[in-house]
């Protein structure tokens, strides 16, 4: 090729990359700016004639959102930390220790992993429906359908609906993120923890000391996924809350555009909130999350 | 090596727990529920054998006619097929956007970051953004905003105009359109666009030369060895979409469209939502919700026996 036309071509191709690029982007400029109109303002144009910050401390006033966003924050942040430990450990076993059933158990794992959700959830409603009465009646005692309260804040039943329980004990287990993992240590070398476990390392000390600081990448891309995953879920949440105190942000948010459906700033401004951290999370560790991208795809 | 029962019994334990509670506990007893009726405001369930299943998917005669038992769940399942639409149009996004990110330019990672918020973004918040953005009002939807510009600059006349703006979520004929147009925007730039870039580094640089020797231009270069070379790519992702699709769509129904207008936009699993979480028609919603997983077993199948065991391309 010549350089004049390598020189076209290149042209050419940013010419179409910044075309697909404000297709993408617009709807997230538009909410942005949207989200600093005053609401008459909305139908004038994309940039706002008067600034205002209004839409964000009403976000504030009109709902619990502080309340929303904690809760959201700590369940994310519990399932997070259990379900990388949990996977963590478990990759370990499937991936370096010889047992008996290793190889049943690892497809038992597999299989869950294409059961849709729906399939889980009915069941797992029902359950968090009946538990807590099904404890009572077993223990003799009533507190399981008692209310918690942490200083004056209610912080939902123990176990069942409207719980913490619900919200956070089924996603701590994870068939993918113990398939992820385990890939990530079939790939690495097992050299290092051979030699710790001649040096008389117990497993549990290779798996400390050595596998876990190995594996980092890729347990960082799964507390990255599990994160993200778990701040924007919706369903289950939705159906397991009954008290405004206990929602998360998906949730109150879909409630905000149900009572406000015409106030487009308010609404803006309540999904520039939930965004915000996710597109920070994901720019900050961006390289682990590519990467653990092309882990999950190799499937077994 | 020595056999190891013990630490690997410790090791597997935490998450065996709730794997047995959240998995292999929900799903045999999913599979039995369907066998029932089971109304959860109601009171016990009753075994009824496989009438759910009947139900659902066979036909009776009406009046000399062949008409569903439910014919919700063919409707719904026409929706769910209907949607599905946006994974080829966003494949063929996906494959373009990677091959034009795979040349070494400046900016290049900058493009994949942003091309990627969108996937990463999905969710809730933004489908409430779509909503507005789908509004039919030009002076408010911007897509329609757009459009009255360009039937403008067009000359038509206004009164014309009007009528031939799409009714985008209040219209049955747009709103499966429209639906599809947002998930290609959401889609096209993410995951898949990422796995196609992995794929594409995978290709040897030899068969690229020896077709420009050979006087191959870029569009041919695309055809005979890029896509040959990225179908293991391509049937991953095809696959992982369908398996995606047929359970897809609660969400954006939930949020911009409540399943209308006329039940245009509930597909399967929005089906379920209602029946399982609003009408407490637990019995049913797991029979709907087996018959869903039958499909989606199919699919999976389909990948075992042409996909291979391992992507290896990826």
């Amino acid at each position: 090729m010549t350089r004049w036309r390598q020189y076209q071509s290149t042209v050419l191709i940013y010419a179409i990359l910044l075309l697909v690029l404000s297709g993408m982007v617009v709807p997230l400029v538009w909410t942005l700016l949207t989200s600093f109109k005053y609401n008459v303002d909305v139908t004038l144009g994309w940039i706002p004639p008067r600034w205002t910050t209004d839409n964000y401390t009403g976000v504030f006033r009109a709902f619990s959102f502080l309340r929303y966003y904690a809760n959201s924050l700590f369940i994310a942040t519990a399932v997070t930390v259990v379900q990388v430990a949990t996977s963590a450990l478990a990759a370990y076993a499937f991936a370096r220790l010889q047992f008996r059933g290793r190889d049943v158990l690892f497809l038992g794992y597999l299989s869950t992993m294409m059961i849709p959700a729906d399939v889980l959830m009915i069941p797992q409603f029902v359950l968090m429906k009946k538990i807590p009465e099904w404890l009572n009646a077993v223990l003799a005692t009533d507190f399981f359908s008692g209310f918690l309260y942490l200083k004056s804040h209610y912080i939902g039943h123990p176990v069942g609906l409207d719980s913490f329980f619900a919200l956070i004990a089924p996603g701590c287990f994870s068939a993918y993120g113990t398939f992820m993992l385990r890939q990530f240590l079939l790939g690495i070398s097992r050299e290092i923890e051979e030699a710790a476990l001649i040096d008389g390392c117990s497993a549990w000390g290779v798996f400390w000391h050595v596998v876990v600081p190995l594996a980092k990448p890729a347990l960082g891309a799964l507390a990255i996924f599990t994160f993200l995953g778990r701040w924007r879920a919706f369903l289950w949440p939705l159906i397991m809350t009954d008290s405004d105190s206990m929602m998360v942000l998906p949730v109150g948010l879909a409630k905000l555009s149900d009572l406000y459906v015409n106030d487009y700033g308010l609404i803006c401004a309540g999904s520039v909130l939930m965004l915000v951290p996710m597109i920070a999370v994901f720019v900050f560790f961006q390289r682990w999350f590519i990467s653990g991208i092309q882990l999950g795809a190799v499937k077994g | 090596m020595k056999n190891q029962n013990k630490a690997a019994f410790f090791f597997l334990l935490p998450n065996f727990v709730g794997f047995l509670i959240f998995a292999l506990g929900p799903v045999v007893v999913a599979a039995g529920m369907g066998f029932y009726r089971y109304q959860l405001a109601s009171g016990a369930p009753a075994f009824i054998g496989l009438d759910n299943f009947a139900d659902l998917v066979l036909f009776k005669k009406v009046d000399g006619e062949w008409v569903a038992r439910d014919p919700y769940f063919w409707k719904y399942l026409g929706n769910t097929l209907f949607l599905m639409l946006n994974i080829p149009l966003a494949m063929v996004g996906s494959l373009l956007l990677a091959v034009l990110l795979n040349k070494e330019l400046p900016g290049r990672i900058f493009f994949r970051t942003l091309f990627f918020i969108p996937h990463l973004c999905t969710g809730i918040a933004i489908y409430m953004v779509w909503k507005m953005l789908l509004t039919y009002e030009p002076n408010v939807g911007i897509i329609n905003g757009l459009l009255w510009q360009i039937f403008g600059v067009l000359g038509i006349a206004p009164e014309r105009a009007a009528a031939l703006l799409p009714g985008w979520l209040i219209d049955a004929s747009w709103a499966k359109p429209a639906l599809i147009i947002m998930f290609i925007w959401a889609s096209v730039g993410g995951y898949n666009m990422v796995l196609y870039l992995a794929g594409l580094q995978n290709i040897p640089l030899e068969l690229y030369e020896a077709a420009e020797m050979d006087g191959a231009g870029w569009w041919s270069q695309l055809v005979h060895i890029t896509v040959p070379q990225l179908a293991p790519t391509t049937f991953f992702i095809l696959v992982t979409s369908i398996i995606g699709g047929l359970q897809g769509g609660f969400e954006a129904a939930y949020v911009m469209t409540g399943g209308g207008p006329e039940g245009s936009t509930t597909t399967m699993s929005y089906y379920i939502y209602t029946q399982a979480y609003e009408q407490l028609e637990v019995g049913y919603a797991a029979a709907i919700s087996m018959v869903l997983f039958a499909l989606i077993f199919a699919a999976t199948l389909l990948n075992w026996r042409y996909g291979g065991k391992r992507l290896e391309a990826v």
